[in-house]
């Protein structure tokens, strides 16, 4: 960190009304006042959740995870553990064996992730050099035992079948590296918003 | 995914019929049970002692309803001020929630820590719940009531006890429950309980102060202590209180929520610093008396201001015609109104409770030290010459005093320099080093 990634705030100078605290208070009491009384607004923006469904969000929840196949159906993830390296919460639990196909040299024959664990960063996503594993945006992700909450790579793989009709994997024909050459990803600059 | 499966007794709960049946049900028993044993309770209505004892035997009763329907009303107002809809899940319009709750905590484990002091933890609660309902004993809730079939001129009176110190009592048990938050943070033995514990000691002493300052001022203007003197007065005159001492109404209000331990003064408990503060360590029953000594301070807070300031049973512009009736039915209609004003300062306490954040220790002290004492010291000297002039009742003198005394605060304020909140002069400067 440098210097000039320091802000400093100063305290903001309050007037003798506000120091006083009871107008600040009127105002806020205004708010949550006309919050409370405002029923189109709350029947608008509630969803009575069992029965009604929100839309799921597509483009950025962080649900459940699956792990994608390639276009030949076969699972994507070529067993780098670079997810499981950088997962804060060390949910996932893969081994790796010699592939028997000719494109990559390993995959996992096992890929446990114990969605009880995991904090759902999105971590793994990010690290994953094929885009092999990904977070889907289903939320009703319920067991009623602490195994049935580890989910196998059949599970996964299961949970990209079911979705990828609603979001399709993020750049399909990666595995095989060199062909596509890659693609550019938008990635902000940490702290994009606060330097000037 | 499937549907969740909707069970037939949720169902059945869930539909306003339910509701409806055991309303009149329960309408119906009672009014039933009243009409078979009415030889009986007839003789205990006309002597005061004994309407007394029925008084507060009903008392605990509607007391405890009470607390169910805030317990429910707190999390729908929550709900509603943040757009939510609040508990709607159990019974039409999520109405038999405090039934739930009710059965949730006292089917809970009751557990006490090993190294806790057990005498002392199993009192705490005790404390909590009796003393909030001590208070009650001397709430006028209707006036006087002349029942048909007494001698002419007798009436009994709707308070457990009149009593000549009233005020004093309410002010004298209301600072016992300082005792059960205390005891509960040192008896749990855990850290945050101690924290807890000892934040309530430093502010319910200081509040005292003001809120005895407020007092003050309206006692003098009444020159009784007698909470059903002070509402007939109001009802006499037709003018409330807190159009006579808007300022001592506004001090004794701040030092009730902070009494009381509601947000914004809620450090006690401070869920998001102190886990649960003084109550982290109950669970269960002994967690629902610490619960329901908190709602019923509430109320009985909420009835004494009312009592002093909105004039109780008496609406405000005919007050007169309600305070010479004595009859059963008027009493009915003036308990009612007392209600209501009860029931909206506590929707007041539960909306300032989801709209102020809570203050930080260093500012509560500075609010109720340099803010609220010297100011209600000052308008106890204003409230005595009043008086001394024999001016006290006379709403454009008193609000002479108190628009003078609210300006003089704001001119000692802006030049005092001396900041009521925010960054102190005598604070050490922030220092940024090298990063
Ligand atoms: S979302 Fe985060 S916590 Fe969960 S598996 Fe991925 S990296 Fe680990
Ligand atoms: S999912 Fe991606 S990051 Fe994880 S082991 Fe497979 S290829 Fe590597």
């Amino acid at each position: 960190m440098r210097d000039e990634d320091v802000l400093v705030l100063e305290e903001p100078k309050l007037s003798a009304a506000e120091r006083m605290y009871l107008p600040q208070i009127m105002t806020g009491l205004r708010t949550t006042l006309r919050h409370m009384f405002n029923l189109r607004n709350r029947d608008a923006v509630v969803r009575e959740y069992p029965e009604q469904k929100r839309e799921l969000r597509l483009d950025n929840y962080r649900g459940v995870h699956r792990l994608n196949r390639d276009p030949d159906g076969r699972v994507a993830c070529v067993a780098c553990f670079m997810c499981s390296t950088a997962c804060p919460a060390d949910c996932i639990h893969i081994e790796a064996a010699e592939s028997p196909w000719p494109d990559r040299e390993k995959y996992p024959v096992k890929f446990d992730i114990d969605e009880l664990r995991c904090i759902y960063c999105g971590m793994c996503e990010e690290a994953c050099p094929v885009d092999a594993i990904e977070l889907t945006p289903h939320f009703e992700l319920v067991g009623t035992t602490r195994a049935e909450m580890i989910f196998d790579k059949e599970k996964l793989l299961n949970i990209y079948d079911q979705t990828k009709d609603l979001k399709p994997r993020k750049n399909p024909p990666i595995t095989d590296y060199g062909l596509t050459g890659g693609q550019d990803r938008e990635v902000a600059r940490p702290n994009a918003h606060t330097t000037t | 995914m499937p549907d969740t499966p909707t069970k037939t007794y949720d169902l059945l709960l869930r539909r306003r019929s339910t509701l409806i049946i055991a309303a009149v049900g329960a309408a119906v028993l009672g009014g039933g049970l009243t009409l078979v044993l009415w030889p009986w309770i007839k003789p205990l209505l006309s002597a005061q002692s004994t309407f007394s004892i029925l008084l507060m035997v009903a008392g605990i009763g509607i007391l405890l309803s009470a607390f169910a329907i805030c317990t429910l009303a707190e999390r729908k107002i929550a709900g509603f001020v943040q757009d939510r809809r609040g508990p709607n899940r159990v019974g039409f319009w999520g109405l038999f929630q405090p039934v739930a709750d009710g059965l949730k905590f006292l089917l809970k484990e009751d557990f006490i820590p090993a190294r806790a002091d057990r005498p002392v933890f199993l009192l705490a609660p005790c404390i909590a719940l009796v003393v909030s309902l001590l208070g009650f004993a001397i709430i006028p809730w209707a006036g006087e009531i002349h029942w048909p079939w007494m001698p002419a001129g007798h009436t009994v009176s709707t308070q457990v006890a009149s009593i000549n110190v009233g005020v004093l009592y309410l002010l004298a048990t209301g600072s016992l429950s300082v005792y059960a938050v205390v005891l509960a943070g040192w008896a749990s033995n855990n850290k945050y309980a101690h924290f807890g514990g000892l934040r309530a000691t430093a502010q319910m002493l200081s509040y005292e102060v003001p809120l005895g300052l407020g007092l003050l001022c309206v006692l003098l203007a009444c020159g009784t202590l007698r909470l059903e003197e002070i509402v007939q007065q109001q009802a006499a005159s037709g003018v409330w209180n807190v159009f006579l001492h808007p300022l001592a109404f506004l001090l004794v209000l701040i030092s009730t929520f902070a009494e009381t331990n509601r947000t914004p003064f809620d450090l006690a408990e401070a869920e998001q610093e102190l886990v649960g503060g003084f109550h982290t360590e109950y669970s269960s029953m002994k967690f629902a008396m610490f619960f329901i000594g908190e709602y019923t301070h509430m109320i009985t807070a909420s009835a004494l201001m009312v009592a002093l300031f909105f004039g109780g049973w008496a609406p405000l512009p005919f007050g007169g015609f309600l305070a010479d009736s004595t009859a059963w039915g008027w009493a009915l209609v003036k308990f009612g109104i007392y209600a209501g004003k009860v029931s909206l300062f506590i929707g007041f306490f539960m909306l300032i409770r989801w709209t102020i954040p809570r203050f930080r220790f260093d500012q509560l002290m500075r609010l109720a030290w340099k803010g609220l004492v010297p100011i209600g010291m000052a308008m106890v000297v204003g409230s005595g010459v009043l008086v001394a002039l024999e001016r006290e009742r006379n709403v454009f003198w008193s609000l002479v005093v108190n628009v003078a005394l609210l300006s003089a605060a704001l001119g000692v304020a802006r030049l005092s320099k001396q900041e009521i909140t925010g960054r102190q002069a005598n604070m050490p400067e922030i220092e940024v080093g090298p990063v």
